[in-house]
C-alpha cells in the first residue's frame, strides 16, 4: 500500500463505502476483508477475515489474549504462507479456497497445511458468539438420531477432541448418508479434503492445537473442550446443517 | 515393569529465562507424567510389558493397531532424553572435539547444523520434534524432523539431540514465536556433553 496509485484506489473505495471504515485495518488496497463465513468462496491473494466479535467477547471460554494471538498471529501466518504458495504456482491462481481444499492432493504439503489453516480458522471464528443461541429442531433431531441425546453427543465430541493426539481438529460432519458424525483430523486437515478418508461436510469444529487453549487451560484440553460449549453459536451450526444436507 | 517419571536433572528454575519454571512444571509434571501414566495403562495385556522402553516403543511403532500405545511410549522416550539435552549455561558453539569434527564434515559445521536444525524445527508442521540423528548404517549425522511422538530410533537411526516443538514446550515463554524458542535452545540450552555421550555410545539398534 505504499504506491500512490494503490493509495488512491484505496481512498476511492473508502469514499464510496463509508460504512466499512471499521474494517479498515484488514483492508488491502484492492479488496475488502471478507466475513469469516465467506472465506471458502474467496480466491487468492487471501485476506485475514475480521473477527465477528471483540477479542474479549468469548471470555466464558477463551481469553482475549488467546483470541488476539490465535487470530492475529496464527491465522494470519496461514494466510500469508498460503499466499506465498499461490504466488509460486500458476495452477492456484484464481482458485477458490473451497476448490483448493477439495483437490489438495494435487499440491505441495504447504498448500494442504496453509489452505487448511485458513479454511479451518475462518470457519471456527464464525462458530462462536457471546450471545446465547439454540439449535434448530432438525439439527437436534439429527444429533439425537446419531447419539441419543445432545448431552451424549457433547460427551463424545469432547472425548474425541481429547484423544486426538497432537495438533488437530474435532468436527461434526454431515456424511453422504445425511447423518451427523464426529470425526477428527490431524494438524490443519479438513474433512472436505480429498486426502481425508473419513470425510463429510463440517458443520461444527473445534481447534485442539495447544495454541487454542494453552494460556488459560495449559495441559487440560478436556476442560477447554467442555467450556467451549458456552460460546458455540448454535444458530450458525444449524444453518450449516441445513445447507450441508441439501 | 511399570514405567516411571524420572526427576528433572536440575531445578525447575535452572533454565530461566530461556525456559521458565512454569513451563518445566507443566511440561515435566503434567505432560510427561501423562505419557507415563497412559503408557502403563495401554501396555497392559499387549505382551510388550516385559520389554525395555526402547524395544516396546519400536514394536508398538511397527504394529499399526498399537498406534495409541506407541504415541505414549515414543513421548516417554523423547522426554526422558529431552530433559538431559538441556542444562543451565548450555548452548553455544563449543562442542566436544570428535563430535564437532563430524558435524563439520556432515553438516557444514556448527553454523550449518544450527541453520538446518532450526529450520527443521520451524517447518515441522504441528506437534513434533526436530533432531540431530546418526544413521545407523552409514554413521553419518543428519537433521531429521518427526511428527507427534515419533523419533529417529523408530526410523532406524540414533537420536543424538532432539528439541520438542509441541506448542506446550514454548507457548508460555514464546507464544507463537517458535523460531525464537529454537534460537534460544541452540544458543543457551543445549547440553552438548550429553549429546557427545550418546555420540560416543554409537548406533542405538533396537530389535523389534
Ligand atoms: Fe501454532
Ligand atoms: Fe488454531
Ligand atoms: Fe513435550
Amino acid at each position: 500500500m505504499n504506491s500512490l496509485i494503490s493509495k488512491r484506489t484505496f481512498l476511492s473505495y473508502l469514499a464510496a463505502t463509508p460504512l466499512v471504515i471499521g474494517a479498515l485495518q484488514f483492508i488491502s488496497p484492492v479488496k475488502f476483508a471478507h466475513a469469516a463465513a465467506d472465506a471458502p468462496k474467496t480466491s487468492g491473494p487471501f485476506t485475514l477475515p475480521k473477527l465477528p466479535y471483540a477479542t474479549n467477547a468469548l471470555e466464558k471460554a477463551i481469553d482475549a489474549q488467546t483470541m488476539e494471538i490465535h487470530h492475529g498471529k496464527h491465522h494470519q501466518a496461514y494466510v500469508d504462507k498460503l499466499n506465498e504458495e499461490v504466488a509460486k504456482d500458476p495452477a492456484l491462481k484464481g482458485k477458490m479456497l473451497d476448490e483448493i481444499i477439495g483437490e489438495v492432493s494435487k499440491y505441495p504439503a504447504a498448500v494442504r497445511n496453509n489452505a487448511g489453516g485458513h479454511w479451518n480458522h475462518s470457519f471456527f471464528w464464525n462458530l462462536m458468539t457471546p450471545e446465547p443461541t439454540t439449535m434448530s429442531d432438525e439439527l437436534k433431531q439429527a444429533i439425537e438420531d446419531s447419539y441419543g441425546t445432545v448431552e451424549e453427543f457433547k460427551k463424545q465430541f469432547e472425548e474425541a477432541g481429547t484423544k486426538q493426539f497432537g495438533s488437530g481438529w474435532v468436527w461434526l460432519v454431515v456424511t453422504s448418508e445425511i447423518t451427523v458424525e464426529i470425526v477428527t483430523t490431524p494438524n490443519q486437515d479438513n474433512p472436505l479434503m480429498d486426502v481425508v478418508e473419513l470425510g463429510g461436510t463440517p458443520i461444527l469444529g473445534n481447534d485442539v492445537w495447544e495454541h487454542a487453549y494453552y494460556l488459560r487451560y495449559f495441559n487440560k484440553r478436556a476442560d477447554y473442550l467442555k467450556s467451549w460449549w458456552n460460546v458455540v453459536n448454535w444458530k450458525v451450526v444449524s444453518e450449516n446443517y441445513a445447507k450441508a444436507k441439501l | 515393569m511399570a514405567f516411571t517419571l524420572p526427576e528433572l536433572p536440575y531445578a525447575y528454575d535452572a533454565l530461566g529465562p530461556y525456559m521458565s519454571k512454569e513451563t518445566l512444571e507443566f511440561h515435566h509434571d503434567k505432560h510427561h507424567q501423562a505419557y507415563v501414566t497412559k503408557a502403563n495403562e495401554l501396555i497392559a495385556g499387549t505382551g510388550l510389558e516385559n520389554l525395555s522402553l526402547e524395544e516396546a516403543m519400536v514394536a508398538a511403532f511397527k504394529d499399526k493397531s498399537k498406534a495409541g500405545l506407541f504415541n505414549q511410549l515414543g513421548q516417554h522416550f523423547n522426554h526422558i532424553h529431552f530433559w538431559h539435552w538441556m542444562k543451565k549455561g548450555g548452548g553455544g558453539n563449543k562442542l566436544p572435539g570428535k563430535l564437532e569434527a563430524q558435524i563439520t564434515k556432515d553438516l557444514e559445521g556448527f553454523e550449518g547444523f544450527k541453520k538446518k536444525f532450526i529450520e527443521a524445527g520451524t517447518t515441522q508442521f504441528g506437534s513434533g520434534w526436530a533432531w540431530l540423528a546418526m544413521d545407523n548404517a552409514s554413521g553419518k549425522l543428519e537433521i531429521v524432523k518427526t511428527p507427534n511422538g515419533e523419533n529417529p530410533v523408530v526410523l532406524g537411526k540414533t537420536a543424538l539431540l532432539g528439541v520438542d516443538v509441541w506448542e506446550h514446550s514454548y507457548y508460555i515463554d514464546y507464544r507463537n514465536a517458535r523460531p525464537k524458542y529454537l534460537e534460544a535452545f541452540v544458543d543457551s540450552l543445549i547440553n552438548w556433553d550429553y549429546v557427545a555421550e550418546l555420540y560416543e555410545k554409537g548406533p542405538m539398534k533396537i530389535a523389534a
